[in-house]
């Protein structure tokens, strides 16, 4: 019996549309062994997904496989090449989640909504095994405890409404290993988890690999858990392989341009911006530029914010940093006053020394504070009003604040457009022609049109390919040393934190648990939340795996 | 779900005393009052009434009291003693005119709308799946054309054709044997033989939008990750399409009993008129015509109700078949 | 996403292009709303000068002419020497006495021929109130032999040109109702999804109430409660507001819905943190976002008063003669022995369905078009 579960030649998938034809995976070649990891990684648009779906022939309409082989060793020794297979053939269908099986990026879209959990396992057992009901119900009940969802009896008659995100992806793991399969696709199962719900997951996944035996394609964009898992690594880009090979040779010895640059820009996220070494030492015992003092704010029985207090220093860059229900979010919209905070002080220091509270403040006298502290927005797509220009969208704080109209206007906004290395001739386009990182500068140009002194950048890098964050970052804080502005920099991810920001705020379930610089809560968290999460966040070299010994916090 | 039924059937009173109230509003809109109609009709069969028994009558109904009160007497006789008032185009109790025709009026909606599911489901399934196929295209073009044509003229055109090129008289929901027999299974037989052409003709248009409807959900449902994670499994096309998607897709379908049946009803009364049913339709458009507001009033109230409690049984259905409502 | 949108449209030209602009790129690939559009078009022309499209005075009787049939053209003009000119003609028809039953019946006169002239002069007719003319787009050569397209009714009036007159009625019978109704929808939608809460509770309870209603008996109602003996003017408007009256509210769900989701979009936020007013933040930052929605709907809610507006004259409860709609010009081929000795009295119908289909295609190619930048 061969090691190898999988192999893959030459692998070509098309979708023909209207505008031509798309190679989504160009020549693909690699193999997958038994008992070992194989990571597909690449940025958005690489076809790595795609790579995946062609294996079990369930590549979305139009696509199409045109070439290549996939040739799946059976224990017995026996081969079949699944590109010969017909899409909708039996031999094909016994293959999928029999032999194959598949694990997808959302679990709650990935799972159906009116059927119960235990459903939907149960028909993988009974469609591939044979087995009657009562045996699979059983047998589904110890999958469930096996992936460690509690009180199994129980959940196997719930919905999938009713599980957390990990629980339902745990849900989606049994579902995958009911059948005992010879490889495991897992398509980004973790993307859409917190740190530390996909530390458990990945957890999971290795001790089922080792206790099973079988072999696993991993698709990830992110280098951190390439690291954490992989044996090997797939490099994809435009649909081509860039460079395959161990992991430690990827991470440490990267033979091809884009590799390295992937790498690069992954690890720059590890330590300091080099913008921020260069600075000076920050002057000591500054007047705070923003105090924010036990501020509140409940959304029905949910107190997303609860007691929080906070300063923000002139010319510096506080994160704030948290999982997914933290509050982080709710806390920045509150010093906008996009929300009305229901208890609370955020003092903030006018450039005349004069001290206002945000929380206080109404009509005129909030128009005139929200001039001075601006926001940028996670979304680059959904925020820029896709009717608009963007010499409209930058030119708007402009034109209603009354500071510049007509030709005044055009040169303020083709000033701003350059500032943020954009080209000025584009200022009659419409968003749609721009892409996601030209669209977040788009944003931070209306951002810092009004000279604001403090900004508010919520997730402003999340939906930007690791490539494009690092450049963002360096662009915020050269504007930062040209306009002398403060930062509220509200981010999950600690890497873009530990670059970024000077001071940190670490939120957890609304509350601030830890503040202080940068360093030391990197460094020597005191808290255990701190520790846990931060020790949950896989680090870009397999060289120091780290999950299985994370810290864990039981808050 | 006990407390989704106990809010939903609670949420039912202020909607019944809505329809309650706007049907009494209907009744006093034509100018005068019921005993002025009621006086002009005695005069035409050369009966005078003099101001002293028009004052009684006035008293006895309470027609010179608030609109309020008239009301409350009005709804108050309905739920207490099942008493509409009189009809006096008819000079009885409205009571004893509406009830089979609202029967009838029943049987008629309710054969309508499980015809129009039981055509549309699976002619909209096949569209969703086999979009942009020959097939897809003649069920759209003809879903379309069934949207456009008023089921009046569906109804005329099938009365000519049957009159013209048949030789036969299309109408009534009885043979003339059993118009009058009390009711037996003959009658029922009977009633079943005639009831499939205005059935078709109120169904064809009902139809075509929830072909409509169905396709758009299943469409919807189609590209889903589920659709692809149930693929994934080995599941059969089939299997997988009748098991998911279709099971989804199945929700939004059961809510359109929600509109579609104040639709057929509003649709099954012009019908009806045309093709003179013995069903709510013609006598209601004959109470209007002649202004006898108490059995027009009755129509309008029991037609509403009938559709509101359509509404609630489509609500529970819905719950009892989605889970995220169920258990919410 | 918006280079599917935009085909083989240079990309250029993409990027610059306003949502107007992608919207009609996107429009123009859906055949049949392209040929609902054209359709659509030519009737609201025809509703708007429906003399010029009319021969004979839609309202004038002719006792001789009743249930005359309609009349074949003749496009082609052979003489008798074989030349053939494009000249369109008729045949007239002669009344004669049936030997057997001695009944009248209309007989072809092959031998004469009534040319039909294309701009000729007829009746004299107002155009939208401005000015009078008599010029027809179709009109018979010789003013003494009337010409019935598609035949005349029981009282001797050409169907043809009453239909066009009924054009005009049934055609702005939908589009006032849509305004007035829009109007509601618009307002209560609006307070409903911009400012959420209890209002939006109590509104969305009215909207499920009256959506739950069946309309036709409410409408019946209320049109018998008008005094049979108004002008038609006020008629008319009695009845587009009782269409309203319950055609709001679907409009209303739609504004709201899209209110709603508007209300959460970012950049509705940012223009907030950019501090424009709320007027400028909902007339130029909401509502560019769903007028095209909005233009959707409208659309297919017309055909919806136009079948209502139908239904209501064809039972004698809506319009009233001697205004011409679809609906009364129907109410001619209720009874089954009028249909069956002049099935042409069907006539208006054909009309209703086409206008009904063309503003349906219309409105679902604007519907699919809507917005160009979810795809």
């Amino acid at each position: 019996m061969t090691d190898t579960v999988l192999e893959v030649r030459n692998l070509a998938t098309q979708f023909a549309t209207r505008t031509g034809l798309v190679r989504a995976v160009d020549g693909v070649s690699f193999s997958v062994q038994r008992g070992k990891t194989l990571c597909v990684v690449g940025e958005s648009g690489s076809g790595k997904s795609v790579t995946a779906r062609s294996i079990l022939q369930i590549v979305d309409a139009p696509g199409r496989i045109v070439a290549g082989e996939m040739i799946l060793h059976r224990p017995d020794g026996s081969t079949v090449d699944l590109a010969q297979l017909h899409p909708r053939s039996r031999e094909i269908r016994a293959v999928r989640g029999r032999e194959i099986a598949m694990i997808f990026q959302e679990p709650m879209s990935s799972l159906s909504p009116v059927h119960t959990v235990g459903e939907q396992i149960i028909e993988v057992l009974r469609l591939h095994l044979g087995m009657d009901k009562l045996a699979a119900r059983k047998r589904t009940i110890e999958l469930l405890n096996h992936v460690e969802i509690p009180r199994a009896e129980t959940a196997i008659d719930r919905y999938t409404f009713e599980f957390s995100g990990g629980m339902r992806q745990r849900v989606m793991i049994a579902m995958a290993l009911a059948c005992n399969p010879s490889l495991l696709i897992a398509d980004e199962p973790t993307t859409a988890l917190d740190v530390t719900t996909q530390a458990e997951v990945l957890d999971l996944i290795k001790r089922l690999q080792a206790e099973h035996g079988m072999g696993v394609m991993f698709i990830t964009h992110d280098m951190g858990v390439v690291a954490e898992i992989a044996d090997d690594v797939l490099v994809m880009y435009h649909g081509k392989v860039a460079e395959q090979g161990p992991v430690d040779a990827i991470f440490h010895a990267p033979q091809d341009d884009y590799t390295r640059m992937l790498i690069s820009s992954v690890v720059k996220l590890e330590q300091k911006a080099d913008i921020r070494l260069a600075r000076p030492p920050a002057p000591g015992a500054a007047q705070p530029l923003l105090e924010v003092r036990n501020l509140t704010m409940r959304f029905g029985p949910l107190t997303a914010v609860d007691d929080v207090s906070l300063i923000v220093r002139p010319g510096e860059t506080l994160g704030i940093v948290g999982e997914s229900g933290s509050g982080k979010t709710t806390m920045g919209r509150c010093l906008l006053r996009v929300y009305q905070p229901d208890a609370g002080a955020m003092a903030y220091r006018r450039a005349d020394g004069s001290v206002v509270d945000l929380a206080e403040a109404s009509g005129d006298s909030l128009k005139r504070l929200r001039r001075e502290i601006r926001m940028i927005f996670q979304d680059p797509v959904g925020s820029l009003n896709p009717r608009m220009t963007v010499a409209q969208v930058i030119g708007e704080p402009l034109l209603v604040n009354g500071i510049a109209k007509g030709r005044d206007l055009d040169d303020r906004v083709a000033g701003l457009m350059r500032q943020v290395g954009l080209n000025p001739d584009w200022r009659e386009r419409y968003p749609h022609a721009f892409s996601g990182g030209q669209r977040q500068r788009i944003g931070i140009a209306r951002a810092i049109s009004l000279n604001p002194r403090l900004i508010v950048a919520d997730e402003a890098t999340s939906a930007l390919d690791v490539s494009l964050r690092a450049q963002m970052l360096d662009l915020m804080m050269q504007l930062q040393d040209e306009l002398g502005l403060s930062y509220v920099f509200i981010s999950h991810d600690i890497g873009v934190i530990r670059y970024m920001c000077d001071r940190v705020a670490v939120m957890y379930r609304g509350r601030v648990v830890e503040t202080g610089s940068t360093d030391q809560v990197c460094d020597a968290p005191s808290h255990d939340y701190t520790k846990a999460l931060l020790s949950a966040i896989p680090r870009p070299d397999p060289r120091h795996r780290r999950i299985h010994t994370r810290f864990r916090y039981a808050g | 779900m006990l407390r989704f039924l106990v809010i939903r059937l609670v949420w039912m009173i202020p909607s019944l005393f809505a329809v309650s109230f706007l049907a009494f509003v209907l009744i006093q809109l034509p100018p005068g009052d019921y005993v002025t109609t009621y006086i002009a009709t005695l005069a035409a069969s050369n009966e005078v009434v003099d101001q002293n028994t028009a004052a009684d009558l006035r008293n006895r109904f309470g027609l010179d009291q608030p609109l309020l009160i008239q009301y409350a007497k009005w709804i108050s006789g309905i739920l207490i003693a099942g008493d509409f008032g009189l009809s006096f185009e008819w000079q009885q109790p409205v009571s004893e005119l509406i009830w089979e025709r609202m029967a009838l009026t029943l049987v008629l909606t309710v054969s309508t709308l499980i015809a129009t599911w039981a055509i549309a489901l699976p002619i909209g399934v096949y569209s969703a799946v086999k979009k942009y196929s020959v097939g897809d295209y003649i069920f759209t073009f003809f879903s379309f054309l069934g949207l456009a044509i008023p089921s009046f003229l569906l109804a005329l055109v099938l009365m000519y054709v049957a009159a013209v090129q048949l030789g036969q008289e299309v109408g009534g929901l009885f043979s003339q044997d059993y118009v009058n027999a009390p009711w037996s299974f003959g009658k029922v037989l009977d009633l079943i033989s005639h009831l499939w052409i205005p059935v078709i003709i109120l169904a064809v248009s009902g139809t075509a939008s929830l072909i409509r409807v169905m396709r758009a959900n299943m469409l919807d449902e189609l590209n889903k990750p589920y659709v692809t994670t149930a693929r994934a499994k080995g599941l059969s096309e089939f299997r997988l399409l009748v098991k998911y998607p279709l099971r989804v897709a199945l929700n939004p379908f059961i809510s359109t009993i929600a509109w579609l049946l104040p639709n057929l009803v509003s649709g099954s009364i012009i019908v009806a008129i045309v093709l003179s049913l013995p069903t709510a339709g013609p006598m209601l458009l004959q109470s209007l015509m002649s202004q006898d507001m108490y059995l027009a009033g009755a129509f309008v109230l029991l037609i509403c109700a009938l559709t509101l409690v359509g509404a609630l049984v489509s609500d529970i259905l819905l719950a009892l078949a989605d889970p995220r409502i169920r258990l919410e | 996403m918006t280079d599917l949108v935009a085909g083989s449209i240079d990309a250029k030209r993409v990027a610059v292009a306003s949502q107007w602009q992608l919207m009609w790129w996107a429009f123009r690939r859906h055949h049949l709303a392209m040929l609902g559009l054209v359709v659509v078009v030519i009737l609201y022309v025809i509703a708007a000068v429906p003399g010029f499209f009319a021969i004979n005075d839609p309202s004038r009787q002719n006792a001789r002419a009743a249930f005359h049939p309609p009349q074949q053209v003749h496009w082609i003009d052979t003489a008798e020497d074989g030349s053939w000119r494009f000249s369109p003609y008729l045949h007239p028809y002669r009344l004669v006495r049936n030997p057997q039953t001695l009944a009248a019946e209309y007989q072809e006169d092959r031998t004469r021929k009534v040319g039909l002239t294309l701009f000729g002069r007829g009746y004299t007719y107002s155009v939208l109130g401005l000015f009078e003319t008599d010029i027809h787009l179709f009109a018979s050569s010789d003013p003494r032999q009337p010409l019935y397209l598609l035949g005349a009714d029981r009282l001797g009036r050409c169907v043809w040109s009453r239909i066009m007159q009924g054009a005009q009625i049934s055609l702005s019978v939908g589009l006032v109702g849509v305004i007035l109704s829009l109007s509601i929808g618009v307002v209560l939608g609006g307070v409903s999804g911009y400012y959420g809460g209890k209002a939006d509770f109590v509104i969305q309870r009215v909207i499920e109430f009256i959506l739950s209603l069946p309309t036709i008996p409410i409408w019946l109602a209320l049109a018998a409660a008008l005094p049979q003996d108004w002008p038609a003017v006020t008629q008319y408007f009695m009845i587009t507001l009782i269409l309203s009256l319950t055609g709001w509210a679907q409009l209303a769900r739609v504004v709201r819905g899209r209110f709603l989701s508007l209300r959460t979009e970012e950049f509705v936020t940012a223009a907030r943190l950019d501090g424009a007013s709320e007027a400028r933040i909902i007339f130029r930052h909401m509502l560019p976002s769903f007028m095209s929605h909005i233009i959707a709907s409208i659309t297919l809610a017309i055909p919806a008063m136009i079948l209502a507006e139908t239904s209501l004259s064809f039972l004698g409860l809506g319009l009233q003669p001697p205004t011409i709609s679809w609906g009364v010009l129907l109410r001619e081929a209720q009874n089954i022995r009028s249909i069956a000795t002049a099935p042409w009295l069907f006539a208006p119908g054909v009309a209703v369905v086409v206008a009904v289909m063309a503003l349906n295609f219309l409105g679902d190619g604007l519907r699919d078009a809507a917005d160009p930048y979810n795809k």
